[in-house]
């Protein structure tokens, strides 16, 4: 690392991370002031995003090679008051919590409250949304039954593809000229409209172009003054590179770079999309790129290396736009969740893993930052070296990068419809959502809490912790002669939630397209400027929903626990099963005994799993396919990010032995602590859920330092990798740690400042988590050396 | 999990046991007492299969043996049989290798030597690969360290040589036990004198089985005593590939 790198290295980490009014102010004057009413939606809207891109303040880094900000600096975080606004309780909680804290100035407390409260209030998409949703959807919402992803954030996975490396502003201007000349308004009872939205979109291009041009007019200005000549040139080819990108298609590495990252700004400066705007599949974008430079002399390896290490930096000053009340409490973290993808295959189906592959592994190495996340795309065509370099990364313990498997998620996107040119420029985006980059919306709704719902069907539909009737009656348990009684009850509960949940996400999908169109987005995401539809209205060419489950070790291992302990052995009867449950397991220490030495998910134990596929499948038979809003179908993922401590929370003592509050088992991996015969195990249970079949799947593994120690154990884990993704394995993640580290940084987390973590789809620094996070943590079983 | 009185342990998983990823099988009862045994729990005398149970027993334990097969055909791996001595219990362990042949799983078998030789041959015959542990040449030293006499140990290497079988030599580096020059050098005479150039494992010893001792209420030789320093095993190393052998750390 050069000191460059590392001053500006020290400078991210370092700065303190604040709440932005900037935007806020600007968004709000936009709309008080300057806006004509006449104009569509659609336009209105890219206009307010010219008007904060041509007037937000332009800020460059002494030394830094990649331009642009978000906020007026780095780390400044602005607040998006058209989806959700922010009180001043909730500004004075962000500013004052002790974890994950966003400093808040008395400068914007008091816009907040004379300017930006008053004109918001009562016209956010969150209140839209809350309004819209009727009692059912509400009473489940506070049960916890499941969260919803729309009403602090804009839709998303955003994520970029090819189309920006082949095409600059100006051509998709070109395009858009084309469209507009070819609408019917003879026909096409809808052109009116489709003119508005691709009015929206030109406006749209402006705007990044002029922001671009804005950074050009700053970095030919400092040029002047600058009197140091190797800085006076790179400011000078900086301003050069602004002038040509996103106007043009990039010609260069450093251009593709800049142009993504101008572009990365504007999508998250248009709307707080999830999971900011992924620069997609990173290497095979970029190698084109890095090729030609470097075989043709105006580039060299560690100038490319250089220039990414800056890049790396522009994700770390982009905290995630700060939540509120649930959605907080579901992912508290400053990581934004941009997932760089390396490897996979090409287009044309071959090892993709090139030079730059490389070169980017050796700065994730080297940056060590939890922001942008990595992950590893391992198909059958990568060699192993490849994926011993990642593991050499993930063995220094900070569960970066992921690893998922290239030839499941294209049969995935095949199984989705997709065609398989398509399918092969696909990845995951967020923790471990499968898309294809830059030509599908596929949106997240909301964690859906499994278990919370086998706890409604022991209590007749009743949620004992809000003390209303949210679900069907569906008998006494106690009543129950068989097994499958229960079961059955399940499903219908199951589905009545699922019911609940797709109506609310379908009323949430037509909001956001009838009154936050996203027009910069829509620009760059494939087919939008075909169908002269925004990217909330299905512009894009593929749609999807999904509804993510949670919970899947906890659920099985409850079923299992029943069936087991009550039907088949007939050990307890279901009375007794009630009375503890109620008590909590009070004093009764030798019930727990008996429940821990019940089949449980994670062992290989046909018991327990099979149980687990029927869970799968009544889970996925609920909800794949159904129609959602945009012409698109809900699909499921299986992850749960922070959310299983949430829904833990909320959750009561269950049949498994898992008491009143402990969070239930994460991603899909076993319950924390249940799997006991080692990591082959835990892979051959967990690949028995159908992963084609979903959207994404997420399982963690905490293994001891000792197995990541040599060659000898990273080829183990090679093939250990290699057998699950010929299992059709989706993704698997490594934290590295052993436990006495963890517990003493909880002792002395000023000894431990630097501890990072593989949560659940991303990592984060150890002290920054909650507590009840850290122990679940802790909890999960570590594989060891033998 | 299935559990019978012959096998104390299976785990999988293995990755120091043989090549790639194996499971291993700890079969009870062993004629030594080392004292650096990370198994002491398998020393207990175990029970003869009886040839009733025999069927069954196989059948129980293939069938986990068989759950991995994924991660074996991966990585090249397979069954390791270990203990205690496998080859205390000669009737099960062949029929397991018998099947294991019959269905193409690779098989280790992790042995003292300490036993009747046409046993040992025989399983020679039946087995893919030999681990085959050598402590110390020093008679004296292999009965206070091991509480049985070494002769035996090192004719059946020698004819187990001969008959060509694959062997994998495996060396437990102890601290004050094993590992001294005296005894360093006598093997590499010994592995000379009878022309037996294999390759050499060195195993430093690690102090992961302590606990148990406490446990089951043994006396622990060990209790002073501190795996090699990382230099040791190196010095060690080099004495031998000095020597013309191949080594290698570790199973």
């Amino acid at each position: 690392m050069n000191s460059r790198i590392k001053s500006l290295r020290k400078k991210t980490r370092q700065k303190e991370v604040t709440v932005s009014h900037e935007r806020a102010e600007l968004v709000t004057a936009f709309f008080k002031t300057y806006v004509s009413m006449d104009e569509s939606i659609p336009v209105q809207r890219a206009l307010c995003l010219k008007h904060v891109l041509e007037n937000k303040k332009i800020f460059i880094d002494d030394n830094e090679l990649i331009v642009g900000e978000r906020g007026p600096e780095p780390k400044a975080v602005p607040t998006y008051p058209e989806i959700c606004l922010h009180s001043l309780e909730d500004l004075e909680i962000l500013n004052s919590r002790p974890k994950v804290p966003y400093k808040v100035s008395e400068e914007t407390k008091a816009i907040y409250k004379e300017k930006i409260i008053p004109f918001w209030k009562g016209k956010t998409i969150r209140e839209k949304i809350f309004a819209a949703m009727e009692d059912q959807w509400i009473d489940s919402f506070n049960a916890g039954i499941f969260t919803e992803f729309q009403e602090q954030r804009s839709p998303g996975h955003t994520a970029g593809g090819e189309l920006i490396y082949q095409k600059g502003f100006n051509d998709l201007k070109t395009d858009i000229g084309h469209c507009l000349g070819n609408i019917n308004f003879f026909e096409d009872k809808e052109a009116l409209e489709k003119q508005e939205i691709l009015k929206s979109f030109d406006i749209a291009a402006d705007a990044l172009i002029a922001f671009a041009e804005r950074h050009a007019d700053e970095l030919e200005h400092m040029a002047k003054d600058e009197t140091d000549s190797k800085r006076k040139a790179e400011l000078e080819n900086m301003a050069c590179v602004c002038r040509r990108v996103p106007a043009r298609k990039p010609e260069t590495f450093h251009e593709a770079l800049q142009y993504y990252w101008f572009l990365h700004v504007g999508v998250i400066t248009e709307l707080n999309p999830w999971d900011a705007y992924n620069p997609g599949r990173f290497d095979q974008n970029l190698y084109p790129f890095y090729k030609k430079d470097i075989e043709s002399g105006i580039l060299t390896r560690e100038e490319a290396k250089e220039m990414l290490c800056c890049f790396w930096i522009k994700f770390h000053n982009h905290p995630a736009p700060p939540k509120v009340g649930v959605t907080a409490r579901e992912s508290n973290t400053y990581v934004d969740f941009c997932l760089i993808n390396l490897g996979g295959v090409t287009k044309d189906n071959q090892d993709g893993v090139n030079e730059l592959t490389y070169l980017t592994l050796d700065v994730i190495e080297e940056m060590r930052l939890l922001q942008p996340s990595s992950m590893i795309q391992v198909s059958r065509k990568n060699p192993d070296r490849f994926i011993r370099r990642a593991l050499k990364i993930i063995a220094t313990g900070f569960g970066q990068p992921s690893v998922f498997n290239t030839d499941a998620i294209i049969q995935e996107m095949i199984l989705h419809g997709k065609s398989v040119e398509d399918a092969r420029k696909a990845g995951a985006s967020g923790c471990v959502e499968a898309g294809v980059f830059g030509k599908e919306c596929y949106i997240l709704t909301g964690y859906f809490n499994l278990p919370k719902i086998f706890e409604i069907t022991l209590y007749n539909g009743w949620d004992p912790r809000t003390e209303k009737q949210i679900g069907l009656k569906t008998g006494d348990p106690i009543s129950f002669e068989i097994f499958d009684n229960f079961f059955d009850a399940y499903k219908k509960q199951l589905e009545h939630f699922v019911n609940i949940k797709i109506r609310g996400n379908n009323i949430i999908e037509q909001i956001n397209a009838r009154y936050m169109p996203v027009p910069l987005l829509s620009l760059v995401t494939e087919d939008c400027i075909k169908n002269a539809k925004d990217y909330n209205q299905g512009g894009a060419r593929y749609n999807t929903s999904y509804i993510q489950g949670v919970g899947m070790g906890t659920i099985t291992d409850c079923f299992s626990s029943l069936k087991y302990n009550v039907y088949d052995k007939q050990h307890i009867s279901m009375k007794t099963m009630m009375e503890a449950l109620e008590k909590d397991f009070e004093g009764n220490d030798i019930l727990i005994h008996r429940l821990d030495q019940t089949p449980k998910y994670g062992n290989d134990d046909d018991y327990a799993d099979e149980i687990l596929k029927t869970v799968f499948k009544v889970f996925h038979g609920l909800v794949t396919k159904r129609p959602n809003a945009k012409g698109g179908v809900f699909r499921i993922n299986l992850l749960s990010t922070t959310c299983h401590v949430y829904f833990g929370e909320i959750t009561g003592a269950l049949p498994d032995g898992r008491k009143k509050g402990v969070p239930v088992s994460e991603g899909i991996s076993p319950v924390q602590g249940a799997d006991r015969c080692g990591p082959t195990a835990v892979l051959k249970s967990v690949a028995k859920i159908d992963h084609l079949k979903t959207g994404g799947t997420l399982l963690n593994q905490k293994f001891l330092p000792d197995l990541f120690k040599e060659k000898k154990e990273l080829q183990a884990l090679v093939h250990l990798i290699r057998s699950y993704f010929k299992m059709d394995g989706h993704h698997v993640q490594f934290n590295v740690v052993a436990e006495e580290t963890l517990r003493d940084a909880q002792k002395h987390p000023e000894n431990h400042q630097d501890l990072i973590v593989r949560v659940a789809g991303y990592s984060d620094y150890f002290v920054d988590l909650t507590l009840a996070l850290q122990e679940e943590i802790i909890l999960r079983t570590a594989h060891t050396n033998f | 999990m299935l559990e019978n009185p012959y096998v104390f342990k299976i785990q999988r998983y293995s990755i120091h046991d043989g090549p790639g990823i194996r499971t291993t099988l700890f079969f009870q009862g062993c004629p030594l007492s080392c004292h650096w045994c990370h198994n002491p729990e398998s020393q207990k005398k175990s029970l003869q299969t009886d040839a009733e149970d025999m069927d069954r027993v196989a059948a129980d334990l293939m069938e986990e043996i068989e759950r991995d097969l994924i991660f074996y055909d991966e990585s090249g791996g397979g069954v390791t049989f270990s203990g205690g001595e496998p080859l205390c219990q000669p009737k099960l362990l062949f029929k397991l290798l018998d099947l294991c042949r019959k269905k193409e799983i690779h098989t280790c078998l992790d042995t003292s030597g300490y036993t009747d030789v046409k046993i040992l041959l025989k399983a020679a015959e039946k087995v893919d690969l030999i681990l085959y542990d050598i402590k110390l040449i020093d008679e004296t030293a292999h009965q206070e360290y091991t509480g049985e006499s070494g002769c035996l140990v090192l004719d059946n290497l020698k004819q187990l040589s001969n008959q060509r079988a694959n062997i994998r030599l495996r060396f437990p580096l102890i601290p004050q036990m094993t590992d001294t020059d005296e005894n360093i050098g006598r093997i590499m005479v010994f592995l000379k004198e009878n022309t037996i150039y294999r390759d050499i494992h060195i195993l430093p010893l690690h102090k992961a089985g302590e606990a148990k001792y406490n446990f089951l209420n043994m006396k622990n030789h060990m209790e002073d005593i501190q795996p090699p320093s990382k230099e040791r095993v190196l010095n060690v190393k080099e004495q031998f590939e000095s020597r013309g052998f191949g080594v290698a750390i570790g199973g």
